[in-house]
């Protein structure tokens, strides 16, 4: 890996700042710019990667991670919304009514075969809640080094989604730890209750924003 | 008279008198034997709250093994126990398991709070979950400070209950 | 007529229930944990017909501190001592996964000496990690020899480690940029000594627990996770190289200087109890041979720690980072909203992950067995509750 041995604190600011990506409604942040590239130095730093604009320069996408979402966004269309592509990272984004159709897709067709985690983030500016599915491969080598990140939104005040537990197996118990932690009710769910936090918990769920800490 | 001194009405006083007299007699040299082999064999439960079980189960390792000092390792059931240490971090979930597990020791009863989690919070002191401090729950003999504390300082911790335990008056 | 077919079903309604209660009654039900030898910070419900388990609840959450919602009031930096909490003797790995992710969020490349010594720590703390895991594999067989050997040898390990980190097994070393002080006087000697020390160790507990006949019979052919099963179930680490799957992050997705060194995923396709337990020993020999080549291929000299401004932050985004632990694929998922705070941490673990696999493995197997069963998933409670 090429290194500059300078190093200085100067160095790092005069980088050239990348495109701000976009997680659409990250607090404070800039509006929405279309769909965009990424913040991301990939998993080896020395490559230049470092931002990409889908629209305008589709030449400088990773190919083979294209090449996943092609089918996707071919089946699909519109639904199918993607927010960034760098190398080994994928993320698109649906809608919830479609999620448990386009994530049997995935599975069958583009051999992503396991949830890895399930984040739900709470984003009060806007009002929604977002859960992303981290997905791996296990059986196919040339995926085994991405991680497709499925993501969807749904409303805070009435936070429901279909579950994917009859896709992947392996998202039961941290769909549980999300139910419970940022409380996003999953239809078809076997069990939405009580996992992590003590059973007499009546609070709101500790991990929305207007849950505070005391002291904090 | 003797007949009206021993009669079935006040004989359990008159027994208890006796059994009086005959503990301030033999306090001393009782008292001392009894202590003697609660200090050198002290029974921990095995309940780990958190991660300073790892210490723990350094501590009775071949290197600092905590059995030279008359702490047996922590395999016993609660009925022959009759020391606890709260390893870490007491969490709301585990607080009312806790209380139960003390509850269910036979008397006496010791209780080291080992870590910066159980004797204030520690690091964890702004978390939901989060009790600060064991000592709101039971009763603490001894504290052990660290973050987790090394094996030394919970055998001189252990060793530090001992002394008091020698020093105390038997029940 | 159809008064006595009603009896007739009203009786046959009457007998089937008392049939009913009488097979609940057969099933008992029992509590493992959080008091209980064989459990740790955690507890489980089975229900035992005869000597066979019919069903199995995990409850964890004794340990939950609320790792993830401490991260949003703390910043980068702040986070670290914390966040390596849950697994103490696993500290290094922990973070560097958060390293990582902190990495590519506020972009810092960090220098090449440095990711050496990362890659040595990790890979010693795994040593650790795996002793104190196999020492307490032992106590659950009743095997007290090998909780004494391997509690003995973990501390020269320690001993190592506190040279080059200064506390024993809380080293918040790994910190994003780099490492936190440079390796002392006369560590690499020390530590190819300890490593070539250990391999000879290492057969030995191979020939007093692994091909010890108890040990053999009480794992072989017991609770099988299937390939299929394995995939299904997400299940990760050592459990699912144990059934045949040779996944490592370290291979599939080398992270810092993982991708010059020259290693063999080691993995066993019995896919039973003795191969889960057996993966983690094959893991710690591979581990010696990288931490031989490390020392060899690391630069003499460098900086350790690339220059972070006082409160570092990034422009707004996410990062999804992971590395293999001890206990599998640990990986960080970090929003950053463009201040020092991160937004939202994730941490997804491999004790997670794998406790999804207990109540698969226990059902249908017997009740002697579940103490191997359970902890040969290689589950520390504290990191799953976080």
């Amino acid at each position: 890996m090429s290194k500059s041995d300078d190093r200085s604190l100067g160095n790092i600011k005069s980088k050239p700042s990348p495109t701000v990506a976009s997680n659409k409604d990250l607090p404070s942040i800039s509006p929405k710019q279309g769909e965009t590239g990424s913040i991301a130095s990939p998993p080896k730093p020395s490559s230049d990667n470092t931002s990409v604009q889908l629209k305008s320069e589709k030449a400088d996408l990773p190919q083979f991670e294209k090449g996943i979402i092609d089918s996707l966004v071919s089946k699909y269309g519109d639904s199918v919304k993607i927010i960034y592509v760098r190398p080994l990272r994928i993320k698109i984004e649906v809608p919830s009514k479609d999620i448990v159709e386009i994530a049997r897709h995935i599975r069958d067709e583009s051999g992503f075969d396991h949830a890895e985690s399930v984040s739900a983030t709470d984003y009060p500016k806007t009002g929604d809640i977002e859960v992303i599915y981290h997905l791996g491969s296990y059986t196919r080598d040339d995926l085994s080094s991405h991680i497709l990140s499925l993501s969807t939104r749904t409303d805070r005040n009435n936070a429901r989604l279909p579950s994917l537990i009859g896709i992947f197996k392996s998202v039961e118990y941290h769909e549980r730890e999300s139910f419970e932690m940022v409380g996003v009710y999953f239809d078809n769910h076997p069990r939405n209750d009580r996992f992590l936090l003590p059973e007499d918990w009546a609070d709101i769920p500790p991990l929305r924003k207007e849950f505070r800490i005391k002291g904090r | 008279m003797i007949k009206d001194l021993v009669n079935p009405t006040n004989f359990n006083l008159m027994v208890s008198k006796v059994g009086d007299v005959l503990v301030r007699a033999l306090d001393k040299p009782l008292g001392y034997a009894i202590n003697w082999g609660r200090v050198w064999s002290l029974w921990p439960v095995h309940l780990e709250t958190a991660c300073c079980s790892v210490e723990f189960g350094a501590a009775s390792g071949p290197r600092y093994d905590v059995e030279r000092f008359g702490i047996i390792e922590a395999f016993g059931s609660l009925r022959q126990c009759d020391l606890i240490v709260v390893q870490g971090t007491v969490t709301r979930k585990m607080a009312p398991r806790l209380r139960m597990v003390y509850d269910q020791m036979p008397e006496p009863k010791y209780v080291i709070a080992m870590g910066a989690c159980a004797i204030t919070g520690g690091l964890y002191i702004d978390s939901y979950n989060v009790l600060p401090g064991v000592d709101g729950i039971i009763p603490v003999d001894v504290y052990v400070p660290g973050c987790p504390p090394r094996p030394e300082t919970l055998i001189q911790g252990t060793m530090l209950l001992q002394e008091k335990i020698k020093r105390s008056k038997i029940k | 007529m159809s008064d006595q077919e009603e009896r007739i079903s009203e009786t046959t309604r009457l007998g089937l229930e008392i049939v009913k209660e009488a097979e609940e009654d057969r099933l008992m039900t029992l509590s493992v944990g959080p008091q209980h030898p064989g459990s740790g910070h955690f507890r489980f419900t089975v229900k035992v017909d005869g000597d066979y388990i019919v069903d199995c609840d995990p409850d964890p959450g004794y340990v939950h501190r609320g790792e993830e919602k401490m991260c949003e009031y703390r910043n980068f930096i702040q986070n670290i001592p914390h966040l390596e909490r849950p697994v103490i003797h696993d500290s290094s790995n922990i973070t560097y996964s958060y390293s990582l992710a902190v990495e590519e969020l506020v972009k810092i490349d960090v220098p090449r000496r440095a990711q050496f010594i990362r890659a040595i720590a990790s890979e010693l703390n795994r040593q650790i990690y795996t002793l104190y895991w196999l020492a307490i594999y032992g106590i659950f067989l009743g095997h007290s020899t090998m909780f004494m050997w391997p509690t003995g040898d973990r501390e020269l390990i320690i001993d190592l480690m506190e040279a080059l980190t200064g506390a024993r097994v809380t080293h918040a070393y790994n910190i994003p940029g780099g490492v936190r002080n440079d390796i002392p006087y006369g560590f690499k000697d020390r530590c190819l000594r300890q490593v070539t020390n250990f391999e000879k160790r290492l057969k030995e507990y191979e020939d007093i627990f692994y091909n010890n006949p108890l040990l053999r019979q009480r794992t072989e052919g017991v609770a099988i996770l299937t390939k299929e099963d394995a995939i299904k179930l997400g299940v990760t680490g050592s459990v699912l190289r144990a059934s045949g799957i040779p996944y490592d992050i370290r291979k599939a997705e080398p992270y810092d200087i993982y991708d010059e060194i020259d290693f063999n995923v080691q993995y066993l396709k019995t896919c039973d109890s003795f191969a889960r337990a057996y993966v983690p020993l094959l893991d710690m020999r591979e581990s010696c041979h990288i931490i031989r080549q490390l020392l060899d291929k690391m630069p003499e000299s460098g900086e350790v720690r690339a220059k972070l401004q006082p409160n570092p932050k990034g422009p707004p985004g996410e990062a999804y980072r992971r590395v293999e632990s001890g206990r599998g694929a640990l990986g960080y998922y970090i929003v950053s909203d463009g201040t020092p705070k991160p937004y939202r941490v994730k941490i997804s673990v491999g004790s997670f992950r794998n406790l999804l696999a207990l109540p698969h493995l226990l059902v249908g197997s017997k009740l002697g067995d579940m103490p191997s069963v359970y902890w040969s998933l290689n589950y520390w409670p504290v990191e799953a509750d976080r």
